[in-house]
């Protein structure tokens, strides 16, 4: 047994010698069919784990930026469609909620004298808005209570609206036309400081009014979206079964009328969907390690046919067809293992930059070097099999014949 | 010589190969017997069914009837690796042009076949190195074969026929590719190879060569006939 052990370590060895003399003998052409397997692995290697860096740094500033925070849509019942203002003024009295901003959004046709453009995103706002998003108004006041309970048509423009309509004028207290219905300007805000989730996901608004005033505009008293802030002390864990036996109350125990979301499941939405998209990255890339396989498929047939008479003559010594097999098997293995050894490095380094250039956190996932190297493994034998098994069944008498 | 009936026995041998639909018969019943220590030539022009006789011999191709026993095995029952085995253990091959791979040193090139032997490194070096003595090249070692003149190189393939101690030396035209002088250097290490017990098949097309040999056969159109009276009536 031990015996038998050490013959086919032997073996083994003369077989990584005799292939690694080969290969060396070939060396251009080595060279080239390495740089095959080289180029595959390092697309993929640098794709996977470019994407999956840059994927963990928007995932980290996304629960950075939702802590604390939980969406709530409403599908309502038929008895009950949505969150009037007073229920609003009920989840905002809660002891787990600091405050609620209702988001009522609207595109719409907006016009001053003969200028108009449609199709404007126009977003209803609360006041605990503006007090979480403090920064935001660089000119006029902020939208308050009374225009709130007013129903007030007044509104905060951007500067591009600004530039738009009052090009060269002081906007403040002036009218603008939304849907054809008279707002007076009370302010201008500043889009570029609105680092809400919210806003990043639905792009920014260009016209902020009163939420009560929107509701209106689209012609309901419902609010069926909007983020809760959660009162110090509170996460989402403690404050969801509070939260859930307050609406059951308020939709009369009615199933599926409302949805509490917080931001881990935005985080494992963006997980999954950037995990997708390293796949599929990988995936596309992988067709050059396809290629690459294929090239070390084209150089081994080509050496077994331009060493048929030294098949044959091993074939004569005594060797076994599955010796020859394994030779060969070995000498493709070996090729497309350096070039997935070195494709990793390369790859690695080119995601480095790559996650330097975009302010990424690079990290080295285990993952993608045993996929890196395991891949390429698997090419060499893979496609190493069909050149090495035709290798093996060689007939030692043709080849021979040919010396 | 103790004689053993069955160290190398062929009966009524035949091997024919399809030819489109009919089979062309190349071995029309070849029988031959030998026993250990011996020295056959095999004489016969080409086309006679030479080459297809010693691959049989050689155990590289098998008969399509008839009977192959060498050293007590029955060669038409075994398989593709029962074959690579006998190849390995029991015949020594000596090729017309030696064929050497031009990659390995001449060290490495004895030591081919017990690498297929499964003979651990250390001992095959100093088995290698032993033959290649033994064939008179112990400063030739560490040589490639493209700085060996014909003759040593034919002698390095004949320190690999011989390094696994096989039942059976078998030479294809061993003297093809020399010239008069080297060829016959060669013939005499065979002479002496014998001497030392070893039995040989020598294939060849050559009448002064084959009388080297102890024994003549000849090989015309796939049958072999034996003249009375030993080698000098060939």
């Amino acid at each position: 047994m031990l015996r038998r052990l050490r013959a086919s370590l032997s073996m083994l060895l003369e077989n990584i010698h005799m292939s690694v003399t080969n290969i060396a003998q070939n060396r251009l052409r080595s060279a080239l069919t390495v740089l095959g397997i080289m180029i595959g692995v390092t697309a993929v290697i640098a794709l996977i784990t470019t994407v999956t860096a840059v994927s963990t740094s928007i995932t980290s500033s996304f629960a950075s930026m939702g802590a604390g925070t939980l969406t709530l849509s409403v599908t309502g019942s038929d008895l009950k469609t949505g969150l009037a203002p007073e229920d609003l003024e009920m989840l905002t009295n809660m002891e787990c909620i600091e405050g609620v901003t209702p988001s009522v959004t609207l595109r719409s046709r907006v016009s001053r004298g003969s200028d108009y453009e449609s199709n404007i995103t126009i977003a209803g706002r609360n006041p605990y808005w503006f007090s979480v998003n403090e920064d935001i108004v660089t000119r006029g006041r902020q939208l308050n209570v009374l225009d709130m309970n007013g129903i007030h048509y007044c509104c905060l423009i951007d500067q591009d609206m600004q530039e738009s309509f009052f090009y060269g004028e002081d906007p403040l207290e002036k009218t603008l036309y939304v849907s054809g219905l008279p707002f007076t300007v009370v302010g201008i805000f500043d889009t570029s400081g609105d680092t809400s989730v919210a806003a990043m996901l639905s792009g920014s608004p260009d016209i902020l009014i009163p939420y009560t005033t929107a509701l209106r505009l689209n012609n309901t008293t419902d609010v069926t979206s909007l983020t809760l802030y959660l009162a110090e002390g509170w996460d989402s864990g403690t404050a969801t079964p509070v939260l859930e036996s307050a609406l059951d109350e308020l939709f009369s125990y009615e199933e599926d009328c409302y949805e509490i979301n917080n931001m881990d499941s935005l985080e494992s939405t963006m997980e999954s969907m950037t995990s997708m998209m390293a796949a599929l990255l990988g995936g596309i890339a992988s067709i050059a390690l396809l290629v690459g396989g294929i090239g070390i498929m084209n150089m081994m047939l080509t050496s077994v046919t331009e060493r048929t008479v030294e098949i044959g003559l091993k074939k004569a010594l005594g060797a076994k067809p599955r010796q020859i097999q394994a030779q060969f098997l070995i000498e493709s293995f070996i090729l497309s293992l350096s070039g997935g050894v070195i494709g990793t490095i390369i790859g690695l380094g080119v995601s480095f930059g790559l996650c330097r250039a975009m302010g990424a956190a690079f990290t080295v996932s285990h993952g993608a070097i045993i996929l890196g190297v395991g891949f390429s493994a698997l090419v060499g034998i893979v496609f190493g099999w069909a050149p090495a098994r035709k290798a093996s069944k060689l007939n030692p008498i043709d080849a021979l014949r040919r010396m | 010589m103790e004689a053993r009936p069955n160290f190398f026995a062929m009966t009524d041998l035949r091997k024919s190969y399809p030819l489109g639909d009919e089979r062309l018969e190349v071995l029309h019943g070849i029988s031959l017997t030998l026993e250990k220590g011996e020295y056959l030539s095999v004489l016969g022009p080409s086309g006679s069914g030479k080459s297809t006789l010693i691959n049989i011999i050689g155990c590289l191709d098998t008969a399509t009837s008839g009977d192959y026993i060498l050293n007590g095995q029955r060669i038409e029952d075994m398989d593709e690796d029962d074959l690579a085995w006998i190849r390995n253990r029991e015949i020594g091959f000596i090729f017309q042009n030696s064929q050497l791979l031009p990659r390995l040193d001449a060290q490495k090139n004895v030591e081919l076949p017990l690498i297929y032997a499964g003979v651990p490194g250390r001992e095959r070096a100093r088995r290698a190195r032993e033959m290649l003595e033994r064939v008179g090249l112990s400063d030739r070692m560490e040589h490639y074969p493209s700085q060996l003149s014909g003759g040593q190189q034919q002698r390095v393939a004949i320190a690999r026929a011989l390094v696994t101690r096989p039942t059976l030396l078998l030479a294809d035209e061993p003297t093809g590719a020399l010239d008069q002088k080297t060829g016959r250097q060669v013939m005499e290490l065979f002479q002496q190879l014998n001497e030392e017990g070893n039995t040989i098949i020598m294939i060849t097309h050559d009448l002064n060569i084959a009388k080297h040999a102890r024994r003549v056969v000849y090989i015309v159109d796939g049958e072999i006939t034996e003249p009375e009276g030993g080698p000098e009536y060939a």
